[in-house]
């Protein structure tokens, strides 16, 4: 996994609550045994007119001009932010490879779904929970004539709006730990093989139907 | 000692090692593994050279892609064939057993794992699936997980996890008739929300939940998701032990008194301590239908679309009338007075053995509507649909007009051919009615198996508990 450095970003607003791991990549795409590959189909059905297929071509589909991703002040954007519950629904991990393959690294959002939020950040992503009055405070500036840029600051837990304060967020250590070395959970886990075989054996002893 | 909630237990038995900032590795006994969430975690084993930990803690089947008609011209998607395919291989691969699209024991994963015993009380339980906390009906630890989890449980039979909050659910009293497992959860999601659940591990309990069948447990469980909870589980009882009792996987003469001794402690000692305790009265809840786009979108039979104009939240009134346009519907139009143009009676949530029961009884002697284009019944499994056709409950459908299919995913999804078209509406069993889950441009109404049939009769909604006084 790449690590996770500070950088500035353009911040695309998307003005919805509930938005489901089906929308962010639709049922079509999930036909793939890649892992890559699902940036263009990123929102597809709300962000072109026709109806998408893996493998089409998608520079000549119908775009949706109204859709907030194709706006061309957010062309480029790295952090979305959105409303509450954000990624309920499947537990598709093909939702945080649209996303990471778009280009989002971050999402800002009052509220995530578990299962969703847990897989950003197996993905390298990061996904930060605001208060929602600050959620909508960002969204006023975000919605202005240009673009609102974010330094996105992990290591310090600081979000630096240009040309405004600095917004302190919350991430659980051994999450922010991961993402900072880029390290990946199954590394982690076999440093403990010893204690996977320990447990085991216990086991075998306690509820031994579960080991034949 | 303190007492402790099924939670806790089911938890403490499985920690592996806990570090000081409260992440532990928690033991995976069972992975249910299908086709659309795997091909890339068995690719990174491969890519790392690595081998799974225990592979015959890991069952697969297809569910997602596979036909419902025609498997003997097996899948004509090659998009989908391949990714099939992939599974076959992979399990031949690296030695996990697989029931294959032409197996009889095939059918959706969480139909299949307690079918076959391979989901038991006091598991750890996880599939690169959603809905996976069906399995907490047997009073196991259920919940779904990622494609980067599913390869992590591959490798080493653990995850990275942190303990949840808990919920305590209550449904005190007896359901009325006609109100089934579908309506009490769907009930309880119009209270708590879909976010309601978000970070907790939600046990339901009370006289009505005690009441359902394992299955109609099932039910419940399986929409804790919906609730925003990645796990829901309900306490072991006599019930429990007797539905596993001589299945397939279950354990054997040798274990099955130390089995059950374990068993009957799974359920939340006397004064344990829950973060959120909800209780609802089974005797309000009415059989239900989803009128939106979210499952918390949900009004009892009886009543109206909800009117927008009477919400005071500007985001929820702004949601409300996104879902009215998106669902073609009017606020303040009688619930019975919404035609239906499809119904879909299956999916992980309702297409057990009492579910096709269920519906049967609605549909026995009379006729699907002329106005319903479809009535598609697609039952679990193929054990399921064996069942069905040994009790003649093939022939009810297939007379009243509604098509027998085999088993799979079909319409919950529509990643297969079976799908709604634009515009169109479906009474469906299912469990999520987010825009375009059963086909772009469709319109979902969650109900129970008996609801749907009675939609499809009626070619409207229609109250259940009418229906069976004429
Ligand atoms: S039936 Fe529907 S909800 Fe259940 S596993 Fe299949 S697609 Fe998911």
């Amino acid at each position: 996994m790449q690590k996770f450095e500070t950088f500035t970003g353009i911040v695309c607003p998307l003005d919805r609550s509930n938005v489901d791991t089906d929308a962010i990549i639709p049922k079509q795409f999930l036909k793939s045994i890649k892992r890559s590959g699902f940036g263009p189909n990123l929102f597809d059905e709300w962000r072109y007119l026709d109806h998408g297929e893996p493998g089409m071509d998608n520079s000549n589909r119908l775009i949706n001009r109204d859709f907030v991703l194709n706006d061309p002040r957010y062309a480029g954007a790295s952090i979305l932010l959105a409303r509450e519950n954000f990624g309920c629904g499947s537990s598709r991990e093909h939702a945080p490879w649209a996303l990471l393959d778009y280009g989002f690294r971050v999402i800002i959002a009052p509220s995530f779904a578990d299962i969703f939020f847990n897989n950003c950040f197996k993905n390298g992503i990061l996904p930060i929970r605001l208060e929602e009055r600050i959620v909508d405070g960002l969204f006023a500036q975000a919605n202005g004539p240009d673009a609102l840029r974010i330094e996105v600051d992990l290591a310090s837990q600081q979000l630096r709006p240009e040309g405004g304060e600095g917004i302190g967020f919350e991430v659980d250590a051994f999450s922010k730990h991961c993402l900072l070395e880029g390290l990946d959970d199954i590394g982690l886990t076999l440093q403990h093989v010893a204690d996977i075989r320990a447990y085991e054996e216990r086991r075998r002893v306690e509820a031994p139907w579960l080991f034949h | 000692m303190t007492p402790k909630t099924l939670y806790d237990k089911l938890w403490e038995s499985h920690v592996v090692r806990e570090e000081a900032d409260g992440t532990a590795l928690l033991y995976i006994d069972r992975q249910l593994v299908h086709e659309v969430t795997s091909p890339q975690a068995f690719e990174g084993l491969r890519l790392a050279g690595r081998k799974p930990w225990r592979a015959e803690t890991n069952l697969a089947t297809p569910d997602h892609n596979v036909p419902t008609t025609g498997r003997d011209r097996g899948i004509t998607d090659p998009i989908a064939r391949t990714q099939v395919e992939t599974l076959d291989e992979n399990c031949a691969h690296f030695g996990i057993t697989e029931f294959k699209m032409d197996d009889l024991r095939q059918g959706i994963v969480h139909v299949v794992g307690p079918e076959q015993g391979a989901t038991l009380p006091g598991m750890t339980v996880v599939c690169g699936d959603s809905h996976t906390s069906t399995h907490g009906a047997l009073g196991a630890l259920a919940h779904g997980i990622g494609t980067s989890e599913v390869e992590q449980v591959l490798a080493t039979q653990c995850l990275i996890q942190r303990k949840s909050k808990t919920m305590l659910i209550q449904v005190e009293g007896k359901a009325g008739p006609g109100v089934t497992a579908k309506d009490i959860v769907l009930a309880i999601i119009g209270e708590t929300g879909t976010a309601g659940g978000t970070g907790y591990a939600i046990e339901f309990s009370g006289e009505a939940i005690r009441d359902l069948s394992i299955e109609g447990r099932m039910t419940v469980c399986n929409m804790a998701i919906e609730a925003g909870a990645r796990a829901g589980f309900v306490a072991v009882d006599d019930k429990t032990i007797d539905y596993v009792k001589g299945r397939p996987y279950a354990p054997g003469e040798a274990d099955w008194a130390k089995a059950v001794a374990w068993w009957q402690t799974l359920h939340s000692d006397e004064g344990a301590k829950f973060d959120r305790v909800l209780t609802l009265k089974a005797a309000d809840i009415q059989p239900q239908v989803t009128w939106g786009t979210s499952p918390e979108m949900v009004v009892p039979i009886t009543g109206r679309v909800p009117d927008p104009a009477q919400e005071a939240d500007p985001i929820k009134a702004d949601g409300m009338r996104r879902a009215l346009a998106y669902m073609g519907l009017t606020a303040n139009t009688p619930i019975s007075e919404i035609p239906v143009d499809k119904v879909f009676i299956g999916s992980c949530t309702n297409s057990r053995i009492e579910d096709l029961r269920a519906a049967a009884v609605v549909a026995k002697g009379r006729k699907v509507a002329a106005y319903v284009k479809q009535a598609l019944v697609v039952p679990g499994s193929g054990l399921v649909k064996q069942q069905a056709e040994a009790e003649g409950l093939d022939r009810i459908f297939i007379e009243a007009g509604f098509e027998w299919r085999e088993p799979g995913c079909s319409m919950c999804l529509a990643m297969n051919d079976d799908r709604l078209e634009p515009g169109e509406r479906c009474a469906s069993t299912s469990n999520r009615n987010f825009e375009g889950r059963q086909g772009q441009g469709g319109r979902t109404h969650l109900v129970s198996p008996a609801m749907a049939a009675a939609a499809a009769i009626a070619g409207r909604f229609v109250d259940v508990r009418e229906l069976s006084k004429r």
